[in-house]
């Protein structure tokens, strides 16, 4: 157990350091002009010396590798430097407003799962049913099923930009019935509402048509139908086998999707103006605010790849098959 | 026991073929209209009336006009062809730059392929938008640099796809026959496994459409795609937020646009790969 989780976190390293080492190029490549953006900020023409003395102090005038390994050593003790426009620390703004995004983020898991799950499982279920039980090709054109109303609906989810969805909760939800805050004012559940259920409907839409996918295919293998042939009643099949068995790639497919959610909370928190790391992210790029940007990408990815990592290993608990193939390697 | 079985694929090989046709047709008229769009407009896209600022959609204003007097209508529609031909221009790009690579890689194994392919792990392991967003940042504002941004994160997942066909397609036993026949690497690429492998790369890239438009006119919406006074969707809607309140219309109509053309696209997308994968459209 312990000797996997080491095993995955060791194949994780030069991951990491390759996020590190492109964010911080990224940046550098484009940080040079950055001190002459602060200048021209703020309205006074900078003399070549005091750019020089500026560059000097922020450590931009160093070899590049040096930067680098100064900068990583850093951001492992949380000194990611000061930023650009504000002059306070990075790390600790950083840090200051991450709960509220992973609040968000939390929230928005939670609520899709609550949608998708059942959603998902009814939408396989009812398929099934609808291919096994009519037999003309005829019938099951007419008829429409919960399944397809579930697809249609996953379908117009998929279609619709998360932005354009925020626009539209806000309009019927804030200004129209006018029950609930059009921008928050702090963080609370009441203004968590509307960027929650955004991002929950965009994330829903893909992820009942995984988990339908999912659940199909489990439905189709031989033990089902054994299942069936010796008498065993569907749902204990469904609630006993297909389900647990399905649990797994559910998992697997949930973490990666987290990665979706955490690019959209970008746009979405800028929307609803939630105090999160998305905001400040969109912020810091209007104002070029290099070491912020960089703050974020960096920690974004790291919280995405252990988030994944997280899900390999709760994998490998949940699943004997994973587990003991892991061992036979 | 064959024939009814039989003609049932037959009716479900047909449905897919009126269905690839039916929304084929939607999207080419899509792009038709994005093409044309300076000649179908009632109004000047960009002519302002203040007088006539924020009016209400009526007959002469099909949908409205904004805070400056300009057709909502003309401007939704000349608004298409940033965002239809940006999306689409690059979906090509991706497609085109990924397969390369896969195929390079997947041809030639050892050191490139690794070392690809570790870049490509890195690339994947940034959460969706939030590179392209840093890309973005960096690049400073403006459509092609959106466009870079978004294509900086999609290429992997291409080359992935092409990498696995062509190590696949590459132990074949054509591909050996035609390597023992005197056919350099070059000509085995481009006569075999590029017409191979055509099918899933083309058909991830249909499928992609829907979902790259909508992120494009993500990064307009937050100001880093097409500026205003330039008509694009994101940015139109980005502008109009103010007048959620008074004018819905100038941020919805947008919005339905994005709306019908991402549809039409996925829908076009699931069709192609109907046709292509009959494996996978059975569910």
């Amino acid at each position: 157990m312990r000797k996997y989780i080491i095993q995955r976190f060791l194949q994780l390293l030069p991951i990491l350091f390759g996020i590190t080492f492109l964010s911080f190029a990224m940046m550098r490549l484009a940080g040079s002009d950055a001190v002459e953006e602060l200048y021209s900020r703020t309205g006074t023409a900078a003399s070549q010396q005091v750019i020089d003395a500026a560059k000097a102090e922020l450590g931009l005038d160093r070899p590049f590798a040096a930067q680098y390994f100064t900068w990583l050593g850093g951001m492992l003790t949380g000194n990611m430097g000061v930023s650009y426009i504000t002059g306070r620390d990075v790390f600790d703004t950083f840090v200051s407003k991450l709960p509220a995004t992973l609040l968000l983020t939390a929230l928005s898991v939670l609520v899709t799962l609550g949608i998708s799950l059942p959603l998902g499982v009814i939408s396989a279920v009812s398929y099934d049913d609808k291919s096994r039980n009519s037999r003309s090709r005829l019938c099951r054109a007419v008829t429409v099923s919960v399944d397809d109303l579930i697809r249609l609906l996953s379908f117009v989810g998929n279609s619709l930009p998360n932005f354009f969805v925020a626009l539209l909760l806000m309009r019927l939800f804030s200004l129209r019935l006018n029950i609930l805050p059009v921008i928050s004012n702090g963080v609370t559940l009441r203004a968590a509402v509307l960027p929650t259920l955004t991002l929950s409907i965009a994330m829903s839409a893909k992820y009942i048509r995984q988990v339908r996918a999912t659940v199909l295919e489990e439905l189709h293998k031989d033990y089902v139908l054994g299942a069936r042939a010796r008498g065993v009643r569907g749902a204990v099949t469904l609630w006993c086998s297909v389900l647990k068995s399905s649990l797994f790639t559910i998992v697997t497919l949930l973490a990666l999707s987290i990665g979706s959610l955490l690019g959209g909370t970008a746009i979405i928190e800028s929307i609803f103006m939630w105090d999160g790391v998305g905001k400040l992210a969109v912020d810091s790029i209007t104002m070029r605010d290099y070491p912020m940007i960089q703050a974020y990408v960096v920690w974004m990815a790291i919280i995405y790849v252990l988030v994944n990592l997280a899900a390999d290993v709760l994998n490998y608990l949940l699943d004997p098959r994973v587990r003991r193939g892991v061992q036979m390697e | 026991m064959n024939g009814p079985a039989h003609r049932m694929r037959r009716l479900h090989k047909n449905g897919v073929r009126t269905r690839l046709t039916v929304f084929c047709i939607l999207a080419l008229a899509l792009i038709a209209c994005s093409l044309f769009s300076e000649h179908l407009c009632p109004y000047d896209p960009y002519a302002q009336d203040l007088e006539n600022a924020l009016a209400a959609p009526s007959a002469t204003h099909v949908l409205g006009t904004d805070r400056y007097g300009r057709d909502m209508l003309s401007r939704v529609l000349i608004g298409s062809r940033t965002s239809i031909a940006s999306t689409l221009s690059l979906v090509g790009i991706i497609m085109v730059f990924g397969t390369a690579i896969g195929v390079l890689c997947g041809w030639n194994g050892k050191r490139l392929d690794s070392l690809v392919m570790r870049i490509s792990d890195m690339f994947l392991a940034f959460p969706g938008l939030v590179f392209a967003l840093a890309v973005a940042g960096i690049l400073g504002g403006g459509l092609h640099n959106a466009i870079f941004a978004l294509a900086a994160i999609s290429w992997p997942k291409y080359a992935r796809i092409a990498r696995n066909q062509t190590l696949a397609l590459k132990e074949a036993t054509f591909i050996k026959a035609a390597r023992l026949s005197g056919s350099t690497g070059t000509e085995i690429i481009c006569r075999h496994i590029l017409p191979n492998i055509a099918g899933p790369v083309l058909v991830t890239g249909m499928l992609d459409i829907g979902t790259m438009m909508m992120e494009l006119a993500g990064l307009s919406y937050l100001g880093l795609g097409a500026k205003p006074p330039a008509a694009e969707w994101g940015s139109m809607m980005s502008d109009a937020r103010s007048l959620l309140q008074t004018v819905p219309w100038v941020t919805f109509a947008p919005g339905v646009a994005i709306f019908i053309s991402v549809m039409v696209f996925n829908l076009f997308g699931d069709a192609v790969r109907d046709y292509l994968d009959p494996k996978a459209g059975e569910r």
